[in-house]
């Protein structure tokens, strides 16, 4: 024992190294995918009021850029306004409270912090937990997907970007409804790829690829993308695409975070079934 | 004394306020991706106790990773980075020792001896840092093309740094 110790102090340059790493080692692995919480990100207060400040100066000299987005927007609802359209005088078509249940609500929040160039992109909100945000809810841009809630401090929230070695969500062929994973090769911030199409649906340069229910996430039909190119690996029974980003990731600043209002409910019942089959 | 020590805190909050609020948001490629706030690490005195100059590092590399949300990467690149700098130095070290005057900048040892010691520096922190954010071997060749291009970014913004901000008034 005696000797060990005395081992230990002279060689206590590496023993202290090794345990560094060890400490490194232990925070790597509980960070690991996105329901685990981070022991170290940048949803921590401190950290996150440094982002915001250096948000709200580069926010200010972006906000012609911004106002124009959001204009275009303003012009795409109001086209949708109930008086743009002429009213059909059918009892059938009156909507009952008691049928039609809301099932997903939007927030609005603004993005402090983004990276594009990692291998694993976090954005930061400027909302969190007093807002109602908690982990596992969708996040999306005005152009389409941009991620989930991973972890979610009292007023900032972090969020896992489709750039993100582990995002992987379910997205689908809008035309018919064929299902396969989004992931991320790391090359480009404006392309990512599907994978596991099954072969019989037919794909087509240029397809759109939106989000799917299957995910238990996002709602079905928020843009994804469009298939920019598709390719059938040999001996391989499944086409793998990759697809240009709707949203850019460089200029993303307004988000919405959506709440699936019936998550727990689904992921309770999910749950049951699973337990039943163990 | 003081002032030395103020100097060295200052080049700290600096150093990483410059990483994280300017140098993140520069994107050039994804193969080009610079660490300048590795400079902490390399610039401090040749006769930082051993165990102080792992600790230093090790607490640069949270900081970091706390606004890098990568959790731990930064910090054990960093470790690994103190680890090697200490042997690195001790390897090139004059037979006399080094001369308590003497910074490691290129202004006091010349741009050889830099090149050797801070390019090693950097190249062990990038190709530690890169393999081990994939951690797979899929990607090998395309993360070796990260490692270099970044590894030479990196080195050529520490150079510059220390060109505007290190070299002594004549």
């Amino acid at each position: 024992m005696r000797n060990l110790l005395s081992f230990v102090i002279k060689h206590n340059f590496i023993f202290v190294f090794l345990f560094l790493q060890l400490i490194c080692v232990w925070l790597m692995v509980h960070s690991h995918g996105y329901q685990g919480s981070h022991v170290l990100n940048s949803s921590n207060e401190v950290v996150a009021n440094i982002y915001q400040t250096a948000a709200n100066t580069k926010e200010y000299f972006l906000l012609k850029n911004e106002n124009d987005k959001l204009n275009y927007e303003n012009a795409q609802l109001r086209n949708l306004l109930k008086n743009n359209f002429s009213i059909i005088p059918l009892k059938e078509f009156r909507r009952n409270d008691t049928l039609y249940k809301q099932q997903y609500t939007y927030v609005s929040a603004k993005i402090v912090n983004a990276s594009v160039n990692k291998r694993r992109n976090y954005l930061t909100l400027n909302i969190g937990k007093n807002q109602g945000l908690t982990h596992d809810m969708a996040v999306m841009s005005p152009e389409g997907i941009v991620g989930i809630v991973t972890n979610v401090s009292n007023n900032f929230a972090s969020v896992m970007s489709v750039l993100h070695k582990d995002f992987g969500i379910n997205s689908q062929l809008k035309k018919d409804r064929s299902y396969g994973p989004l992931v991320w090769d790391g090359k480009s911030y404006e392309y990512c790829s599907m994978i596991d199409i099954p072969t019989h649906a037919k794909l087509k340069k240029g397809d759109t690829v939106v989000t799917s229910e299957l995910s238990g996430i996002f709602p079905e039909g928020i843009l994804v993308g469009f298939v920019e190119d598709f390719e059938r690996k040999q001996g391989e029974s499944f086409y793998t695409a990759k697809i240009k980003l709707s949203t850019n990731f460089k200029k993303v600043n307004h988000v919405y975070v959506i709440t699936n209002r019936f998550k727990t409910e689904r992921d309770s019942l999910e749950k049951i079934s699973q337990k039943n089959d163990d | 004394m003081t002032t030395d020590l103020a100097k060295y805190i200052f080049r700290f909050i600096i150093l990483i306020l410059a990483q994280v609020l300017i140098v993140q948001n520069i994107n050039l490629t994804n193969y080009i991706v610079l660490y300048p706030y590795v400079l902490i690490i390399i610039l401090l005195p040749f006769q930082t106790p051993k165990l102080v100059l792992l600790i230093i590092s090790f607490l640069v590399g949270c900081i970091i990773d706390f606004f890098y949300d990568s959790s731990g990467l930064h910090a054990s690149a960093c470790t690994l980075m103190a680890f090697a700098r200490y042997y690195i130095l001790k390897f090139m070290s004059p037979r006399e020792g080094y001369d308590a005057v003497l910074k490691p900048t290129v202004d006091d040892m010349g741009l050889p001896w830099f090149i050797t010691f801070a390019g090693s520096l950097v190249l062990i922190h990038h190709l530690f840092f890169f393999y081990l954010e994939v951690f797979r071997f899929t990607e090998f060749f395309r993360i070796l093309l990260r490692v270099i291009l970044s590894s030479i970014g990196t080195f050529g913004l520490i150079y510059l740094i220390q060109f505007l901000f290190f070299t002594k008034r004549k």
